[in-house]
């Protein structure tokens, strides 16, 4: 009967639709790695010894480690030599980096990354009206770019010092706030905490360093825009978020990738910081270039991205929609030292044709009346697996520390796997952990219900996944929402035919 | 004016064994206006007909034609058919988890507006006039807000299929025993939506195993469907006689 069966629908390949290249002039170190290359990043941004020092630190544990094999994915081995660890537009090396700087080529690239309208005006140097930045709506967002190692720019920035915040790329707080980046950088994350994050505390080039200062609500959504853009280099980006007592922030970011038939490695490194009674909302709608549709190209996505639960009532959430990337291996995780603090993931992972996801959270109980919440939802198209992996461990400290999670798959077709790996190491008798999950398909019979009311198939496909996922997209700031239903939608495409 | 008609439908459902013949030479006509009540025994392929002429995958045409108006259905997706005029009342209705009913019936009524050139309604109005359908058939707005079909009980999800028809309003409605599992009360709501549905340029095909739904909605013929054929046709005295005697002095 056509293209109405699910197994009909499951054959071609989906459209990455933003595997553009920017035709940018760039300065790019040659592939390699060694302790010229740390040297030359770090003589690069002018850092001062103190970091010089604890990149080489870390570039020495790296060099000890092994790689992880222990994730349910599969791919050849990855030639670190092969990889170029520093490349950047090269307009940008010189002179101050402001707005009406940026080159056009640039601007185009985030108009085809559908990076919203008000940002890119503001990014293009349209000074922002102060009257309108924070209103209740929240349509104001910052937003940083980081255009292969470097961090291209930051708007809104003025706006945000009237209120205390810094949000600026790392490389100036290395600069401008040494003390804090000094305190806070591998807190959370130590240098040897694993592969990816040794390699990253070595060479790391640009990411974002957010502090909010005791107190504040930050007055409007801050975001990062990630793209990889150069051939065969890798991106390290490190980013730094530390929310004072009682603060409170919202943060976003989102990532692309040109398509390119060679894998390029992504290690990045996220490290949150709330202290007593602060908040720290992450959401990230994840595009990087998934390969073709028989598994050519794409990214590896390795990332390490943890909270600090420091003080008591803190509260840090991951929000995470992921359709991108060849292989995903991340687990936002939370670490729940304060007394009350509160802990939280949500997560949709889509995957499709050769795609392979292993991704989950872990969430660390040590305080008193600590609480997680976990919420993942994974699709599987095409031949793709998709797996989640989560640890709760409740330390004997926790008293009446409580988890709940729920762990939802859907398949679409039958060529595709799921897979729910959930560790529970409770060391306290008064915890109580909850764990709930199912595997469901789209059936024959959904999709015929639809058709039958005149909706079209790939349109059913997206408003039942949608349906699927409503519980994480709720979570999600509301521009973000609609963006990443949009994301599944294009993502699925090939699954629909 | 004919709306519907079926000519020597002859079909099978794809079963594990291979192919099992279900209809065999069916013949249909449903003019404009008309109500026809389809009976027969359990598995004598009432389901099978709706579902040929709706496009359910899982079953093959071996022979004839099926016309809506000008329109040789046969060889449409069901979406398209659906957008020419046809719905299906279901048996057994399907759960849609998280995609909540107003959401669905949007989508629904703004693909049938698209593909027939017209206006997509205005998202207040057509919210005001869902609440009131539901209103009418006793369905608690609340269940607008749930998920399609999830958690419903078995007559509320009858009463959303006729919600659905009076909303959209089509050509030809296929009505298979939307009857059956209601309460006296709602097969009253129910019966009364389908009559307010009823005019002169639309069909009714109403497939039912209890001639108690034709005293509300009354036909006009009454079809015995046994062994993939129609063996008997009448006025709605045959549903009568049915009840009295059952279907083997038929066969
Ligand atoms: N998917 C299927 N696989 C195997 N047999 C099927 C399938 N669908 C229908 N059939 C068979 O086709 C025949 C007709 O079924 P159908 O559902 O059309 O009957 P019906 O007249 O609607 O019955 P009822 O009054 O019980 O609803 C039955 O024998 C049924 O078992
Ligand atoms: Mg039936």
């Amino acid at each position: 009967m056509g293209k109405s069966s699910v197994d009909d629908l499951v054959e071609a390949g989906s459209e990455y639709h933003a595997g553009f290249v920017t035709d940018v002039e760039s300065e790019t170190l040659p592939p390699g790695l060694d302790e010229s290359v740390v040297h030359f990043i770090s003589a690069r941004k002018d850092e001062p010894q103190w970091l010089t020092d604890w990149r080489l630190e870390a570039f020495a544990k790296w060099r000890k480690m092994r790689e992880p094999n222990w994730a349910h994915v599969h791919y050849p081995p990855i030639d670190f030599q092969a990889i170029s660890y520093y490349s950047a537009p090269k307009s940008q090396t010189d002179g101050p980096r402001s707005l009406d700087e940026v080159d056009p080529e640039l601007l185009r690239t985030y108009e085809k990354l559908g990076i919203p309208l008000h940002e890119q005006a503001a990014l293009a140097g349209v000074v922002p009206d102060p009257a309108a930045v924070g209103t209740p709506e929240g349509t104001n967002i910052a937003v940083d770019v980081v255009f292969d190692s470097v961090s291209i720019a930051t708007t809104f920035k003025e706006t945000l010092a009237q209120a205390g915040v810094i949000f600026c790329p790392i490389s100036e707080a290395v600069h401008s706030h040494p003390d804090l980046v000094q305190k806070y950088l591998g807190s959370v994350i130590p240098q040897q905490d694993n592969y990816y994050a040794a390699l990253n505390s070595a060479v790391f080039s640009d990411g974002s360093f957010v502090y909010i200062p005791k107190g504040v609500r930050c007055p409007m959504e801050l975001s990062t825009y990630f793209r990889i853009n150069e051939r065969n280099t890798g991106q390290f980006e490190r980013t730094l978020i530390i929310a004072d007592e009682g603060s409170h922030v919202s943060y976003l970011e989102g990532c692309t990738a040109p398509m390119r038939d060679e894998n390029q490695l992504h290690a990045a490194v996220v490290e949150l910081v709330a202290l007593g009674d602060a908040e720290i909302k992450y959401s990230t709608v994840q595009n990087w270039y998934p390969g073709d549709e028989n598994g050519k190209g794409g990214i590896y996505n390795f990332v390490t991205k943890r909270g600090l639960c420091a003080g008591p009532r803190a509260k840090i959430s991951w929000t995470q929609v992921e359709t991108g990337s060849a292989i995903t291996w991340k687990y936002p995780s939370v670490v729940l030292r304060g007394d009350e603090s509160v802990g939280e993931f949500y997560s949709v992972a889509l995957t499709n044709n050769r795609q392979q996801a292993d991704t989950g959270t872990k969430m660390i109980h040590m305080g008193k009346n600590t609480k997680s919440t976990i919420v993942s939802k994974g699709i599987s198209a095409g031949g793709s697996e998709n797996c989640y992996r989560g640890l709760v461990r409740i330390s004997p400290t926790a008293q009446n520390a409580r988890n709940f999670t729920q762990c939802d798959s859907l398949l679409i077709g039958d060529q595709c796997g799921a897979h729910t790996f959930p560790y529970i190491e409770n060391k306290n008798n008064s915890a109580t952990v909850e764990h709930e999950a199912s595997t469901s398909k789209v059936s024959d019979d959904q999709l015929f219900v639809c058709q039958q009311r005149g909706i079209e198939t790939e349109q059913a496909v997206s408003m039942i996944v949608n349906g699927f996922c409503k519980d994480v997209f709720r979570e999600l700031p509301m521009e973000f929402a609609v963006e990443a239903g949009k994301l599944l939608e294009v993502s699925l495409e090939g699954a629909v035919g | 004016m004919k709306l519907l008609d079926v000519s020597n439908l002859h079909a099978s459902v794809e079963t594990d064994d291979g192919p099992q013949p279900i209809l065999k030479g069916l013949n249909l006509t449903v003019k404009a206006g008309e109500v026809h009540a389809i009976m027969g025994p359990n598995g004598s392929g009432k389901s099978t007909l709706a579902n040929i002429l709706s496009g359910r995958p899982g079953y093959t045409v071996d022979g004839g034609e099926v016309m809506l108006g000008n329109n040789n259905l046969l060889n449409l997706e069901p979406f398209e058919r659906a957008q020419m005029g046809i719905f299906l009342a279901f048996q057994y209705p399907v759960e849609i988890p998280g995609v909540s009913n107003m959401e669905f019936l949007k989508a629904s009524i703004d693909s049938l507006a698209r593909a027939r050139g017209e206006e997509q309604p205005n998202t207040a109005n057509f919210m005001r006039t869902v609440r009131e359908l539901a209103g009418s058939l006793d369905l608690d707005p609340a269940f607008l807000k749930r998920g399609v079909n999830e958690g419903f009980s078995g007559g509320e999800k009858k009463r959303n299929e006729i919600m659905q028809l009076l909303l959209l309003n089509p050509k030809l409605a296929l009505l298979d025993e939307t009857d059956s599992g209601l309460d006296i009360d709602a097969l009253k709501v129910v019966a009364d939506g389908v009559n307010r549905y009823r005019n002169q340029s639309n069909g009714v095909v109403l497939i039912t195993h209890y001639q108690r739904l034709l005293d509300y909605i009354v036909p006009d013929y009454v079809h015995v469907l046994s062994n993939g054929l129609i063996i008997e046709s009448g006025d709605k005295s045959l549903a009568l006689e049915l009840e009295a005697k059952g279907y083997a002095w038929l066969t």
